[in-house]
């Protein structure tokens, strides 16, 4: 313990304090070998026991592993009988496994399933200064707590499970900074997408990201656990926010997060994972909240975002002509024209939930916007974690989303990466609360714009993609 | 796992950028056992229509590009999802290497850990191999062999040569066939004693308890 806080004295960064915390030993050419403190595995994770069972290993610290079934479960139910046999075939060997390593698993019929990143940090089980891994690239959504979290291949999850520990090469470090405040209808989502669109989907490739400043001070975790997520849109393996008084409430008593002299001996030491003034880092970005409007990706590239308000570019008008022809791409990919408004899209369906905004948060703004209205397409919203739908259900939002016409669906990853048969039909239009708007992400031949998720509820009111400033928030009685 | 020799052989122009994992191997054919083979699913949806049918004017449906064991594409190859499935598609298709200005962080560490090498170029080398193939494939007598000297991180395409750039630890890996679980089973004791010292510091990064955790003072355990 005192150890520990010794080695944080002075001149080092929040992500430099946990990777020395961290570090067995470094070898010749630079790598770390770090000791890892949480990983989750979930029906992907396949390979990976496969490849130790190959070789005969055991699992080295079943006690430190989590299954969660996410990727392939129903959402229409809770019964393996909705999916077609292949899926099934993959959430039962997640089961299989997860019980011959010892492993506990939230499978699909735990009261604690949900989706992996929604899981980890409601549990408990994600703490501030620790390091968690997932074959999952959305695991730097659990840096939010002030961890280092990062995806992982299966070849990696194989050794995390022989071993309980990685090789890395430390990346370098970018800070983000956002000063200001956000104005109205403007979220974490909007920061994340703003910030991609300026910068480009490769803009933190080889960093690990701080958020830092004002603004991100101002967002619950929550929203933070949204912003942290999309580090990977950018390229960045892991993106973190440094604990403050919010993680500590947000933290206690969850089921499985210490307590009484454990939480405070473990607050003490997280009072000391912060970037110290003085400490450098490889590149800064600064960003004004201000300047951040609700943001929607017009293409098939995260970085290809604009602020709702815009007209679509024009590939004539591109920097370069490796940049013109993938706007020319994506353009025919969307069947979209340049120069056409954003709010003129009409769309198809829409999708509220995933990794990225299916938190209660994010389904009361969504519900916020849906109160006494009507969607215009049909759509799902598939909340976070089974407890994020028995909170949802408690409040009554189950019930807005289902009178304005929406299915009210079990959680899993379902419409995001359609793993489930959960899918945009070909050439259907999606405005979606999720992460990617590769092409045929949502489903072969889907065409997704990503947004935050007040801004689907606003599309789905309009039938088109809507700037969700126009609409007010109705209260019960107008409803009425 | 095999070490990585030199290569002389067929390569593909893929000359776009952002090609990511979800391209590489669509998210339908992960609940696949790996023993199927993934090389059918590689970039399936740019590969065929949803008939089945090849589309005649994607590189990889051109029938010089059968044997290639080489691919040459933009910035940001491999962005996106942690899938390995997509190294997996790659590797059973038979490429061997990918050359491109930039990769994605996690597709990069699962090509080494699959022996497949993630060869880094300039944007204006990577436009130069692209031109360059592009041009070939437009002459009857078509040289569409380049070749890969990882020990001396090189790259010889015609009469012109390029270098290329990798992590020096993933370069002695390839070269060597090594594999991380092998290596870090040399380390235990090592690892046991950090874990020890480290757990015995930090008490609340202990394993909790089993099911609902029982919240008594971890000093008793």
């Amino acid at each position: 313990m005192f150890l520990v806080t010794e080695m944080n004295a002075g001149r080092k960064t929040l992500f430099d304090k946990i990777w020395d915390a961290h570090e067995i030993e470094r070898d010749d050419n630079g790598q770390s070998l770090l000791w890892i403190d949480r990983h989750f595995v979930h029906e992907g994770s396949f390979h990976a026991f496969n490849k130790i069972d190959e070789r005969g290993l055991n699992v080295a610290q079943p006690g430190l592993t989590f299954g969660v079934a996410d990727h392939y479960v129903p959402t229409t139910s809770r019964s393996i009988s909705d999916l077609i046999e292949k899926s099934r075939n993959v959430v039962n060997w997640l089961s299989e496994n997860s019980k011959r390593h010892g492993i506990q698993l939230f499978g699909l019929n735990s009261q604690d399933q949900g989706i992996v990143h929604v899981v980890g940090p409601e549990l408990g089980l994600t703490l501030p200064g620790f390091i968690v891994v997932c074959g999952d690239s959305h695991t730097s959504t659990h840096g939010a707590l002030g961890a280092m979290a990062f995806g992982i291949g299966a070849s990696e999850v194989a050794h995390v499970l022989a071993t309980q520990t990685l090789w890395q090469t430390k990346p370098k470090s970018l800070r983000i900074t956002v000063n200001g405040r956000l104005g109205p209808g403007v979220t974490a989502k909007d920061i994340a997408l703003h910030w991609i669109s300026e910068y480009g989907a490769d803009s933190a490739r080889g960093y690990t990201i701080e958020y830092a400043g004002s603004a991100i001070t101002e967002l619950s975790v929550e929203a933070r656990m949204t912003l942290c997520n999309l580090s990977i849109e950018a390229g960045g393996r892991s993106g973190m926010v440094a604990s403050d008084e919010k993680t500590i409430q947000y933290i206690r008593d969850r089921a499985y997060a210490p307590a009484g002299d454990d939480l405070d001996e473990a607050v003490a030491y997280w009072q000391t994972l912060y970037s110290d003034d003085d400490a450098s880092f490889d590149r800064d970005i600064v960003i004004d909240a201000s300047e951040i409007a609700p943001t929607v990706t017009w293409g098939t590239s995260p970085e290809e975002a604009l602020p709702i308000t815009s007209l679509l570019p024009n590939p004539a008008l591109a920097a370069t002509s490796e940049q013109k022809q993938q706007w020319q791409d994506s353009l025919s990919y969307m069947d979209l024209h340049s120069g056409q408004a954003l709010e003129s899209i009409v769309i198809d369906r829409v999708f509220i939930g995933s990794c990225t905004n299916s938190r209660l948060e994010d389904l009361r703004n969504a519900a916020d916007i849906l109160r006494g209205r009507t969607s215009r397409v049909p759509g799902i919203v598939s909340p976070g974690s089974t407890a994020v739908k028995r909170a949802a259900e408690a409040e009554g939002l189950d019930e807005v989303f289902r009178r304005a016409g929406l299915e009210w669906h079990e959680s899993g990853c379902s419409m995001c990466v359609g793993m489930n048969g959960d899918l945009v039909l070909e050439g259907e239009r999606c405005a979606s609360s999720t992460n990617r708007n590769f092409k045929g992400r949502q489903g072969p031949g889907a065409r997704t714009h990503l947004m935050s998720p007040a801004m689907v509820a606003a599309a789905a009111v309009n039938g088109r993609l809507t700037d969700v400033r126009t609409l007010e928030i109705l209260t019960q009685s107008q409803e009425e | 796992m095999k070490a990585f020799t030199n290569l002389k052989t067929i390569a593909c122009p893929l000359a776009s950028s952002n090609v990511d994992t979800d391209q590489l191997i669509p998210a339908r054919f992960m609940k696949e056992p790996r023993s199927v083979g993934y090389g059918q699913f590689l970039l399936h949806d740019l590969r065929f229509d949803r008939d089945g049918a090849a589309y005649k004017n994607f590189i990889m449906n051109d029938q010089r590009m059968d044997s290639m064991e080489i691919l040459v594409a933009r910035r940001n190859f491999g962005a996106g999802s942690s899938r390995e499935a997509a190294v997996y598609a790659l590797v059973d298709y038979g490429v061997r290497c990918v050359i491109a200005p930039s990769f994605g962080d996690i597709f990069s560490a699962n090509a080494v850990n699959n022996g497949l090498l993630p060869a880094i170029v300039s944007e204006s080398d990577a436009d130069q191999l692209l031109t360059y193939l592009d041009q070939q494939l437009k002459t009857s007598s078509s040289r569409l062999e380049i070749e890969v000297d990882l020990k001396n991180e090189l790259i010889t395409a015609g009469d012109f040569m390029v270098t290329f750039s990798i992590n020096p630890k993933w370069k002695i890996k390839l070269l060597n066939g090594w594999d991380d679980i092998d290596l870090t089973k040399n380390r235990q004791n090592d690892i046991e004693h950090f874990r020890v010292r480290y757990q015995k510091m930090s008490t609340w990064t202990l394993p909790p308890v089993d099911g609902r955790i029982v919240k008594t003072s971890t000093k008793n355990r």
